[in-house]
């Protein structure tokens, strides 16, 4: 989870240093030998085993994924709705995150507090808690079950924090007086904004962002009871993966999720190159 | 020199933490107690076991005998027992599951071979409506009216759901007289369809929600349904399907329960499961069954009851030719629907 911003502080201190000469004390090495056992049996050890099964078939097991229309509209689905959602959290997250630290306002440490709810709760209550709301029995009179919509309702409900936690203690830690040194210099608010402000937390956002994304992709419980699973429509990569696992398929179910992996590697590289760039020119 | 000291230590530290893990697994396994019972059984049977467990447990044979009792989807619940969950006794949701562990050695080739064909408990499938039922639902043609917002679990994940899709298409034969009729009718069914959920329970969840306006069901889940206050009724449609859920005990069972399994199929075990919604699987059952439609007949007898070995020619021929991942009929009739474009 907090990978991509580890990712970064070693890399700025490595950045200072001449070469790679191994820095391990006996403390540390110790430390390390943890950390890689503890990894490896929880990370590592059970993706291999999930890529070996997938790799049973060779490549006609991939093939005949992506190839299977249902499946191919699940990933479709998964990923556009999965996008959709980080965009919009990108702006929402960013924007709460700013209101939070920046503003005062009566109720703000309520707001502070609650904003971590969608990422405590059990998914299947937050489901279950979005039904009833925006469901046929909802008091706003807005029925969204059983369409894309409650796809997209739900992953933005379970992701909302990320963003928001990720850009805040930047924000916190951002010196007001370079803003200000700015604004006395002539600079409108919004090249104050672009120039001095944007730059330093977009590796923030970045993080947050393929943290979200990795998230919505996942997603499970919340869309159970909510978006009807219905093939070709609201049936997202998660529900077919079960699908097949409970129709005894299990090469197919682990080509699936290594497809996903795939995807995810991807969408976190891409967001971690596009924020280097951006630190760069910063 | 310095370097070889931190590999050593690196080496000591990751076969430590391997052993302290590795003890921890070995340490986990269950041991088969001579008097406990593990009951392995499919979601539903949570409540119904109970009474059933407590009054063998006040008989000769079941005095002092413990249970540990595991319930889940009948699938998932089938492949936990494969994968290592001890189980003395399993019950499940439809046959095929049974004959998972039939191939992985885990219960006997012959367990079908008793007086009700292993079958421990019987229901139908119903639709369950809104109180009152507004849109006077009477038979299986009125679900595929235009407008009429029909749910039922996705066979793909599902054992609850093959029922209900089997049933239709037992329907849709007997009325055209052909497998393409049923088909057709299977594929409008379908089309009335506002979502798929992974299992009956969720399934039963979204309906009590506000979602569609006939749910595909067992008749037990909605004698439950209403039992508990739901605002909902059933209709049992002139021709439907016997549900058939089997149970059996495992190979290296503990001798008790041979017993409880006995006494489940008895007057006193069968009456208990009547009174939880199952319709009784031995003659002459005659109990009060709170939640039914009507307490005078709790269970009316269905005109035309299709069988799964009268019909369908038994689970083990239905469930690859309707049900298969890839050339299943009712699978490719899911990947035709195309609801999307």
């Amino acid at each position: 989870m907090t990978t991509a911003v580890l990712s970064q502080d070693t890399r700025a201190v490595g950045r200072g240093r001449s070469g790679v000469r191994s820095t391990l004390t006996r403390g540390s090495a110790l430390g390390l030998g943890i950390a890689m056992v503890w990894f490896s049996l929880l990370v590592l050890i059970p993706l291999a085993a999930i890529v070996a099964t997938a790799g049973e078939e060779g490549w006609r097991g991939y093939v005949d994924t992506l190839t299977n229309p249902q499946s191919w509209a699940a990933i479709k689905l998964t990923v556009g709705q999965s996008l959709l959602v980080t965009g919009i959290n990108v702006v929402m997250g960013t924007l709460i995150a700013w209101v939070l630290v920046r503003d005062r306002f009566w109720g703000k440490r309520l707001l502070d507090l609650v904003i971590d709810i969608p990422f405590a709760m059990p998914t299947i209550v937050a489901g279950l808690v979005l039904l009833g709301l925006y469901g046929p029995k909802g008091p706003l009179g807005i029925n969204v079950s059983n369409t894309r919509t409650s796809v997209t309702l739900a992953l933005a409900f379970v992701t909302l924090p990320f963003i928001v936690r990720t850009v805040q203690p930047v924000l916190a830690e951002l010196d007001a007086d370079v803003e200000e040194a700015a604004a006395s210099l002539g600079a409108r608010r919004l090249t104050t904004l672009r120039r001095i402000v944007l730059p330093s937390i977009i590796p923030a956002i970045a993080a947050g962002a393929a943290l979200s994304f990795a998230r919505a992709i996942s997603e499970y419980g919340s869309l159970v009871l909510l978006s009807g699973m219905l093939p070709y429509r609201t049936e997202v990569v998660s529900v077919r993966v079960l699908s097949f696992i409970e129709g005894g398929d299990r090469t197919a179910a682990a080509a699936l999720a290594t497809i996903m992996l795939g995807v995810a590697l991807f969408v976190i590289v891409a967001l971690d190159v596009i924020q280097r760039r951006m630190a760069r020119r910063g | 020199m310095t370097k070889r000291i931190r590999l050593a230590t690196i080496i000591v530290a990751a076969t430590s933490i391997s052993a302290v893990l590795i003890g921890c697994a070995a340490s986990s396994g269950s041991s088969s107690d001579k008097n406990s019972i593990s009951v392995v059984g499919f979601s539903v049977l949570k409540t119904a076991n109970e009474p059933v467990i407590s009054a063998f447990q006040k008989t000769d044979a079941g005095k002092d005998v413990k249970f540990t009792t595991s319930y889940g989807a009948s699938g998932d619940q089938a492949r936990a027992v494969i994968g290592g969950l001890h189980a003395d006794e399993v019950h499940l949701s439809l046959e095929p599951d049974m004959t998972k562990l039939v191939d992985a050695n885990l219960v006997d080739k012959s367990w079908n071979q008793t007086p009700t064909q292993g079958i421990l408990t019987d229901s139908v499938v119903v639709f369950l409506v809104r109180k009152g039922n507004p849109l006077h639902i009477t038979s299986w043609d009125d679900l595929v009216k235009p407008g009429v917002k029909v749910i039922t679990p996705n066979p793909a994940s599902s054992g609850s759901a093959k029922w209900n899709i089997l049933a239709a298409w037992a329907h849709g034969r007997a009325e055209s007289g052909s497998d393409a009729g049923a088909a057709t009718f299977v594929t409008k069914l379908l089309h009335n369809t506002i979502a798929m959920p992974g299992s009956g329970a969720d399934a039963l969840a979204s309906f009590v929600a506000g979602n569609g306006d006939v749910l595909l069901a067992y008749e037990n889940d909605s004698i439950e349904a209403r039992a508990a206050g739901e605002a909902v009724d059933y209709l049992i449609p002139n021709d439907t399907l016997l549900i058939q859920n089997p149970a059996a005990v495992t190979e290296d069972a503990s001798p008790a329960a041979q017993d409880f399994l006995d006494f489940q199929l008895s007057k006193e075990g069968q009456t208990l499961y009547a009174k939880a919604g199952f319709r009784p699987v031995i003659d002459g059952i005659q109990t009060e069954v709170p939640g039914v439609e009507n307490p005078s007949d709790p269970f009316p007898k269905v005109k035309h009851l299709y069988t799964l070995d009268q019909d369908f020619g038994g689970w083990a021929k239905a469930d690859p030719e309707f049900f298969d991942e890839n050339s299943g009929t009712i699978t490719k009739i899911i990947s035709g629907l195309n609801i999307g474009s």
